[in-house]
């Protein structure tokens, strides 16, 4: 009803409107944009006029040459390509891994009054410590690094996605079992359905600590990635290396970002997920 | 005509370890095939608890629930239950929404997804068939609801609150709309209330509840004459002051 839009001709002050939306767009695009030119010349003058020391700062014309000769020499996609790697495999893995486990736990009632403390010791660790652990266990390599970014995630996801599950509405679940639901359908039917939004936010965060994960264990490895870039460079001194690796870094962080936004977007289409939220 | 639901001394606690609480205490009540009854009490004193019970969704202290000849062990699809708010799934559309029940009790084939597709023909939702719910309005939310719990074909219905959470208008026009339909279909209700004017519009007996644990204070056999008993004639009936005054001094309310 209410939802079919129906033709109309739109007035002069909606048209004005909508030109104001549009220019405010405009506006704060072209000043982001600003923002960024702006850093990166300051920078480059700042060294030019050797006002910084472009030795232990690096400056932008370095930096673009040093993605050039990365991309000559057949390294930039090498490095890049392992750590992105390393980094989605750690994050599916941990939100998989995390789901499942989340299941198991919803499912038993026992088991999870069972496991809460070791949870909350686990949840509080920082991780990290662990790695050294996993190189010595399974070796230095990539497995090690996505044990490490798996980690990382996997608790936080436990905790995260069992919440979600436990805060499913109970009269939605009194609902299909008036049905005659057993346990399975509860769970198939109500249960991971309503909580699908909370999963695809854990994937979320899930996303930045594999990062962190994945750095951290590439800098312990010290093979190949973005990570091991940025300990080589810095061990050696060169800091256009590393300012370049950590600007990559940036870009191929937030461009996974937005796929998981994007992703969330395909998911969530038709507003479904949302009525019951916003009543 | 024999009773579709038998209630026999039925008691039933709620346990928590600092205490026992009685929710519904020794209740008997008889619901003849095709009859409307209304169940008005103040909140808390064990409404839904007893709808629970005759659900099988809880099991009695004490006494039992016969539906249809059969001791009441587990929930069934004898029964459909609509509860206060629609609940339909956000993620489902309308259509996958009102075959959710076939779908848990394995019964969706070609026939009975037919037989759901008239219902929504006939009750006006046949074109909201593939949007989703937040797409509809309350009404044909609650619509939407009551075809879901149809589609099992229960033997009695339950109604818990099932309009409270509509505004006043709305209220009405959904409590009619629903009426119209499970006379139309010629099923067996048991709607539970706590308000008086709605209890008595719909029903053919409203049963009084006490403050918990709830028990029955009273029974009375609405008698109305109006020509065309639907909801909003009934509240225009010259008897229905009468019972609303009598309902009102059996709750006994305190401010
Ligand atoms: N799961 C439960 N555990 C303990 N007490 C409960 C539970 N559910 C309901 N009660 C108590 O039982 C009484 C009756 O509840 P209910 O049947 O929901 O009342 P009504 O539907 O009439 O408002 C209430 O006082 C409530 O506090
Ligand atoms: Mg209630």
């Amino acid at each position: 009803m209410f939802m079919f839009d129906k033709k109309r001709t739109i007035s002069k002050e909606h048209m004005e409107f909508l030109m104001k939306v549009r220019q405010r767009k405009i506006l704060i695009l072209s000043a982001r944009i600003l923002i960024l030119l702006a850093f990166f010349l300051l920078w480059e003058v700042m060294a030019e006029l050797k006002l910084i020391d472009s030795f232990i700062t690096s400056r932008p014309s370095r930096i673009a040459r040093t993605i050039g000769n990365l991309y000559s020499e057949g390294t930039l996609f090498y490095h890049t390509g392992v750590t992105c790697f390393e980094t989605v495999v750690g994050f599916l893995l941990g939100t998989i891994v995390g789901t499942v486990a989340a299941i198991i736990l919803w499912w038993s009632n026992l088991l999870a009054k069972v496991l809460e403390p070791y949870l909350v010791v686990l949840s509080s660790l920082p991780k990290i410590a662990l790695g050294p652990i996993f190189i010595v266990w399974i070796g230095a390599g990539t497995a090690s690094i996505i044990m490490i970014a798996l980690t990382v995630s996997v608790v936080v996801t436990i905790l995260e996605v069992l919440n979600g599950f436990l805060a499913v509405d109970q009269d939605k679940i009194k609902l299909v079992k008036t049905f005659g639901a057993n346990r399975l359908q509860v769970f198939t039917k109500v249960v991971m359905p309503s909580t699908i939004p909370v999963i695809i936010n854990s994937l979320k965060v899930n996303i930045g600590l594999s990062w962190v994960g994945v750095i951290v264990g590439e800098f312990l490895v010290s093979k190949a990635g973005l990570g091991y870039l940025i300990v080589y460079g810095g061990q050696v001194f060169q800091l256009d290396l590393v300012m370049t690796t950590v600007l990559i870094l940036s870009a191929a962080a937030a461009l996974m970002y937005q796929g998981v936004v994007y992703l969330e977007k395909l998911l969530m289409k038709n507003g479904r997920y949302t009525s019951d939220k916003i009543e | 005509m024999g009773a579709v639901v038998k209630v026999h001394n039925l008691s039933m606690k709620y346990h928590s370890i600092n205490s026992e609480i009685a929710a519904v205490e020794n209740i008997n009540l008889s619901v003849e095939e095709g009859e409307f009854v209304s169940i008005v009490g103040p909140s808390g004193c064990g409404k839904s608890t007893l709808l629970s019970l005759i659900a099988g969704l809880l099991l009695p202290s004490e006494g039992q629930v016969i539906i249809e000849g059969k001791q009441v062990i587990g929930s069934s699809h004898q029964v459909g239950y609509m509860l206060q708010r629609d609940h339909l799934f956000e993620w489902r559309t309308i259509l996958e929404n009102v075959v959710l029940g076939l779908e848990i009790t394995h019964t969706l084939n070609p026939e009975t997804k037919g037989s759901v597709t008239r219902l929504l023909d006939t009750y006006g939702l046949a074109d909201f068939k593939d949007k989703y719910p937040n797409q509809l309005s309350g009404g044909m939310r609650q619509r939407a609801a009551l075809i879901r719990t149809l589609a099992t074909d229960p033997k009695i219905l339950l109604l818990d609150e099932a309009f409270s959470s509509l505004d006043y208008q709305t209220r009405l026009a959904v409590a009619e709309d629903i009426y119209m339909i499970i006379k139309r279909e010629n099923k067996t209700a048991v709607l539970v209330t706590h308000d008086i004017a709605e209890s008595i519009s719909m029903a053919d007996r409203v049963v009084v509840l006490t403050r918990r644990p709830g028990s029955i204070k009273s029974v009375y056999n609405i008698e109305l004459s109006c020509d065309n008993r639907t909801p909003m004639n009934s509240r225009e009936a010259p008897e229905f002051r009468h019972y609303f005054n009598q309902i009102w001094k059996d709750l006994d309310v305190h401010v």
